[in-house]
């Protein structure tokens, strides 16, 4: 962790972020994942929850039961001792493939055009370069089970929207700034809207409930109206099965 | 005890202190939006302080109790209840029994949401270590949604309490109105311009109509400018945590929060003052002011033990009732009687009648 230096940053009198870049990578995820075993497996008194994201870990802990002084000291020691966390990237071995059916543009992708525009591709293009990208899933949140995909195609990068919608419906894809996702539930947002899912990426009664997973490759792949509804219909009746292989590890 | 939702209001959940412990999969924390209401209402009733209460929005429910009897406490703003149609207070325990009817008229500028805790708690099933409904995911609470006429929920097993103690008001919430959301600046306040964050901890805002469990959104004429954009690499979001998205406004995030977000977050208001915005009507102005993440954490402190005075007072409102009420009782009820005495020891047998 040569080029940067990661940074302890309040988050409130129950919080506290550690910090370890701005970019989306799979070295500072090793990192996050890093500090995030060390203080599960060594708890600090108060502390109530972890929550590993891209780039940093937020602490959460009872501001009646810390020692503010002593958990920021520990935090430095557990930093010193993560230089060599390169070798602890091994995390694809044994991951899961999951591909995804998506109908593009239309009512379902309201914002197709739009990261044409922007990008300067055509609306074929994006389709394509988004589902040729080889998408990681770094973290599940926002809202239950929500994807956060990197290895987004970086020609595809589209800003958030200026004021987010207050309406997404369920299993929109989108593209934010540099990042891939699918909304699994209804909820507003900021992501750019490009098509939708024909099943349901969270379902509590399902098993697995949350379909994309932190730690799954995932493709998505265009289908047509006729499909869409083809599989909303197994879906719906409990007969769809969701597209999980085995990862083949190659040389990378 | 059982409630029978006779009409449910315009938006009553079961909610408890929340779902914590499953925010790396992506599922909010949810729960009571004023928790220190929440609170001292389950402390009034002698339940634990994680009982599930219904929490209820603008307008209350109509509740018929049946099965039973037992005690409520309904606390947070003002709704105007009414049982058996005779005006009740807040903050005070009440005792029920079956064919009671609790009515709200609703809310009258004191607050947006009061709690209806129930002596023993609402019981329904707990759902990753949780009682609370997030509507979003349909999970916690009664079916996961919001409550509909007919809807009858179980209480559990009462604790101790006292019919008539009521939480003296200077151990109630802070609720005034015109005082600065207390706020520790970061994770990202150097993202936003130095002029920016002068601008957020001196502008006069409004609470927008379109605020909700999730969020409570800013209007506003003077935006934050960021440094370079207003999107950042996804990382989580604490209870309110305060975004500055591209319009330049703040949104304060609440209850019923994503997890994480890809959003400039500028600070995050302090837990009591959350709980304090969320009694705000919509158009209400609201500041913010600065503290140290130190300075919050002696704030809960201090509410802790505002928290303890509540237990200490009505342990001995409990316990001074009983003699209070013992004494007359021995009264009027022995009207002679008879002992031994032993005086400078001799004994004697003494019989005494009431004149």
């Amino acid at each position: 962790m040569s080029e940067f230096k990661a940074k302890i940053l309040p988050a409130g009198e129950t919080c506290i972020f550690v910090d370890f870049g701005e970019i989306i990578d799979m070295k500072i995820n090793a990192c996050v994942q890093a500090l995030k075993r060390a203080l599960t497996d060594e708890p600090f008194e108060g502390l109530l929850e972890l929550v590993p994201t891209y780039r940093s870990l937020s602490i959460y802990f009872d501001p009646l039961r810390i020692n503010l002084d002593a958990l920021y000291e520990r935090l430095n020691k557990e930093l010193a001792g993560l230089d060599d966390y390169n070798s602890d990237n091994n995390q694809a071995a044994n991951s899961i493939e999951i591909h995804v059916p998506v109908f593009f543009g239309g009512e379902f992708g309201p914002d197709l055009q739009d990261v044409a525009e922007h990008t300067k591709l055509t609306v074929e293009e994006v389709i394509k370069r988004y589902c040729g990208s080889p998408l990681y899933c770094f973290m599940n949140g926002f809202t239950p089970g929500f994807p956060y995909l990197g290895g987004m195609d970086s020609s595809l990068e589209t800003p958030r929207l200026k004021n987010p919608r207050e309406y997404i419906p369920a299993n929109s894809v989108a593209i934010g700034g540099a990042q891939a996702g699918a909304y699994s539930i209804a909820s507003p947002g900021g992501w750019r809207i490009i098509g939708r899912v024909p099943y349901e990426l969270y379902d509590p009664y399902r098993e697995p409930a949350v379909a994309i997973q932190a730690g799954m490759y995932v493709t998505f792949y265009p289908v047509d109206m006729n499909r869409y509804q083809e599989i909303e219909a197994q879906a719906k009746s409990g007969i769809y099965k969701i597209e999980y292989k085995q990862r083949e590890m190659t040389s990378k | 005890m059982k409630l029978l939702i006779q009409f449910p209001g315009a938006l009553t959940t079961v909610q408890d202190l929340g779902r914590w412990g499953y925010q790396a999969i992506g599922m909010p924390v949810s729960g009571a939006m004023d928790a220190p209401a929440l609170i001292r209402g389950n402390i009034l009733l002698g339940n634990q302080d994680n009982a599930a209460a219904l929490e209820m929005t603008m307008s209350g429910p109509s509740v018929l109790f049946k099965d039973g009897e037992g005690a409520i406490a309904i606390t947070g703003g003002d709704l105007q209840p009414r049982l058996n149609n005779q005006p009740v207070s807040n903050w005070k325990v009440l005792p029920v029994k079956s064919g009671d009817v609790l009515t709200f008229a609703g809310v009258c500028g004191r607050g947006l949401r009061a709690y209806l805790c129930v002596s023993g708690g609402i019981d329904v099933p707990v759902v990753m270590g949780s009682r609370s409904t997030y509507m979003k995911a349909k999970i916690g609470g009664l079916d996961g949604r919001k409550l509909a006429k007919d809807d009858e929920l179980s209480t559990g097993q009462a604790g101790k309490y006292k019919a008539g103690v009521s939480c003296p008001e200077n151990m109630r919430p802070d609720y005034s109105p015109d005082k600065p959301l207390r706020t520790v600046l970061g994770p990202q306040d150097d993202y936003i311009k130095p002029e920016g964050v002068k601008t957020f901890l001196s502008s006069e805002y409004k609470i927008s109509p379109s605020s909700d469990r999730m969020g409570s959104r800013m209007e506003g004429s003077e935006l934050i400018e960021h440094v370079k954009g207003p999107d950042i690499v996804s990382d989580a979001i604490p209870m309110g945590a305060v975004q500055i998205p591209g319009q330049g406004l703040p949104i304060v995030m609440m209850a019923d929060r994503q997890t994480t977000g890809g959003y400039v977050k500028i600070g995050v208001v302090h837990a009591l003052d959350v709980a304090r915005l969320s009694q705000l009507m919509p158009g209400s102005p609201v500041r913010f002011s600065q503290i140290t993440q130190k300075q919050g954490i002696e704030i809960s402190k201090s509410e802790a033990q505002a928290l303890n005075s509540l237990r200490d007072y009505v342990m001995k409102f409990s316990q001074t009732q009983t003699l209070t009420q013992a004494q007359p009782q021995t009264q009027s009820q022995s009207q002679r009687g008879a002992m031994n005495v032993i005086v400078n020891g001799e004994k004697f047998f003494v019989t005494w009648e009431r004149l």
